[in-house]
């Protein structure tokens, strides 16, 4: 049983310290690549919990799509830092309140569980252990029947933010001439090519 | 001590070798395949293809090699010296990483996890980062049009791939490869009161998936038609434009593994894996790896085909058969699965452990 916290130790260093890096480091794009190796440790340390399905989403959704678009509008992006952190210490209060509050947040949720636990168990629904029945099955189980609702309600949140996004930046010109594959398959000789009979220096 | 030497050290050592003996056969079936690769698309074209070094030219992989691993690596100047190396390590360790979890035979497999397939899908959804590092590290026009050309492209059909990855689980009730595996040992084959054929497996019963799958697998992988990322008629090579000797080889070793594992996964997910293709007796002698490899090959021979035979898309036109056809169809073909399923009870019931 010494691995175990061996590698939780080694997973939450690394956390800790690229998630330090990712504010500190100079170049952007480092940043971004120091933020993929924070998300990867933290999969780590859920596969350490024992929660393997939340780790493979977190990989898959956060490293493998987040963080692609991340590095894309980073990388595009022209930006003159100098410039930008010459505004660090003006935003510096309202960062650390927010941090605060934060911190709060997670001491009052961490702090319910340690001091009563009968509260907190009333939140969460009992879950058979690992042996019984397998991650993905747990949470499917509750996400479709105790939290339908929030479950459908954020689905909804996410796609009504999608098509606002959409409708921002869709620009209809009506100029452009586009490609329509429909037109394009549906023609056939009969229609798009005319024989004619010319007679000989008259032309059409 | 005693617990330490029997619960971690010999597992441990045993899970090295296992992976290592992977690793090793591999890349042994990786130069062949690519010397086949090169083959096929020779004889397409009515040309020899390889045929120097070795017998019918079948060394030519293992010179290539050497000859990429005794040149002198060149880094551009202004690249980011870093991020350019650790670009095709990237790009090799993860397409080598993933094959942790492929079943070769019933229980050969170096880590039988619950979540293999999740694990599979996760892997190849990183593969981008080392085109996306690449190209911009290189600090090259060219090198870094073809990154946010494959940034765009992979991450596209990524989508495609998890719904429809998702469409075969809903049959199969289990994200474990093997569980993929064992339950096409039933199907519309048995149904009909035949014995377990390969009518079972899932490619009769979820076709269009399997075709879409395919397709999607191409462009996952960069292959031709969808090689647009490298496309030399306008990109030089893409994102691999600055790179040379080892790095190279790296970039080009990592694509071709990457390619070998959408093989084997099609063959996991739609061909029944090691399952024989009638199941019994002549066909049962014959052990589950070479069903396994030769389900593989004749992908790979697919995937060969493809590239031979099938002119390159232009690119809004790959991202329009992206978003516009193959998004709907494969969602509207989730929805459907489900539906059918609940309705007749079929598929398959959520394994525990």
């Amino acid at each position: 049983m010494i691995l175990q916290p061996i590698f939780f130790y080694i997973f939450s260093i690394v956390t800790v310290a690229s998630a330090f890096m990712v504010i500190s480091s100079r170049n952007p794009v480092h940043s971004v690549l120091f933020l993929i190796l924070a998300f990867f440790n933290a999969a780590g340390l859920f596969i350490l919990l024992g929660a393997e399905f939340l780790a493979m989403i977190l990989v898959v959704v956060y490293v493998g799509a987040v963080a692609v678009l991340f590095l894309f509008v980073v990388m595009m992006l022209d930006i003159d830092f100098g410039e930008l952190r010459q505004g660090v210490l003006q935003y510096l209060p309202v960062g650390a309140v927010i941090g605060l509050i934060l911190l709060v947040e997670l001491v009052t949720v961490l702090g319910g569980v340690v001091i009563s636990p009968e509260v907190s168990a009333g939140a969460a629904a009992p879950i058979p252990p690992l042996e019984q029945v397998s991650n993905i099955a747990a949470i499917g189980a509750v996400l479709y029947t105790r939290y339908l609702f929030f479950f459908q309600v954020s689905g909804l949140i996410l796609l009504v933010a999608m098509i606002g996004a959409i409708v921002l930046t869709l620009r209809h010109r009506e100029t452009v001439r586009r490609q329509s594959i429909a037109n394009q398959v549906a023609r056939n000789p009969a229609s798009a090519v005319e024989v004619v009979q010319v007679k000989s220096g008259r032309g059409i | 001590m005693h617990g330490f030497v029997g619960g971690y050290l010999i597992p441990g050592l045993l899970m090295v070798v296992e992976s290592l003996v992977v690793m090793v056969v591999l890349l042994v079936c990786v130069a062949f395949l690519l010397y086949g690769d090169r083959k096929i698309w020779a004889a397409v074209q009515i040309r020899r293809g390889p045929n120097v070094v070795g017998p019918f030219g079948l060394m030519q992989s293992f010179a290539d090699l050497l000859k990429f691993v005794l040149k002198e690596p060149v880094i551009p100047a202004p690249a980011n010296k870093a991020i350019f190396l650790l670009a095709p390590l990237v790009s090799s360790v993860l397409a080598l990483s993933a094959w942790a979890v492929i079943p070769f035979a019933p229980g050969w497999v170096v880590a039988n996890i619950n979540v293999g397939i999740l694990y599979v899908f996760a892997i190849s959804s990183l593969e981008v980062y080392g085109v996306i590092m690449g190209g911009w590290a290189s600090n090259s026009k060219y090198a870094f049009l073809g990154a946010i050309r494959s940034a765009s492209q992979m991450v596209s059909y990524e989508v495609s791939i998890g719904l429809i990855i998702i469409t075969v689980l809903l049959c199969v009730g289990s994200l474990n490869l093997s569980d993929i595996v064992l339950s096409q040992q039933v199907g519309l084959g048995t149904m009909l009161g035949l014995p377990n054929t390969f009518l079972d497996w899932h490619w009769l019963s979820l076709f269009p998936m399997f075709i879409l799958f395919f397709i999607s697998a191409l462009a996952e992988t960069n292959r031709p038609p969808f090689d647009l990322p490298e496309a030399e008629s306008e990109l030089v090579a893409g994102y691999m434009v600055e790179y040379s000797s080892t790095p190279y080889l790296l970039f080009m070793l990592g694509e071709y593994v990457a390619i070998v594992l959408m093989c084997s996964l099609t063959t996991v997910l739609f061909l029944g894996g090691w399952l024989p293709p009638l199941n019994f007796a002549p066909f049962t002698w014959v052990p589950g790896i070479i069903w396994f490899v030769l389900k593989g090959c004749f992908v790979f021979f697919m995937f060969g085909i493809v590239k031979a035979i099938v002119p390159r898309y232009r690119y809004d036109q790959l991202m329009r058969l992206g978003w516009k056809v193959f998004l709907p169809i494969s969602l509207a073909s989730v929805v459907v699965v489900a539906l059918v399923l609940q309705l007749t009870g079929w598929g398959g019931v959520p394994t525990a452990g």
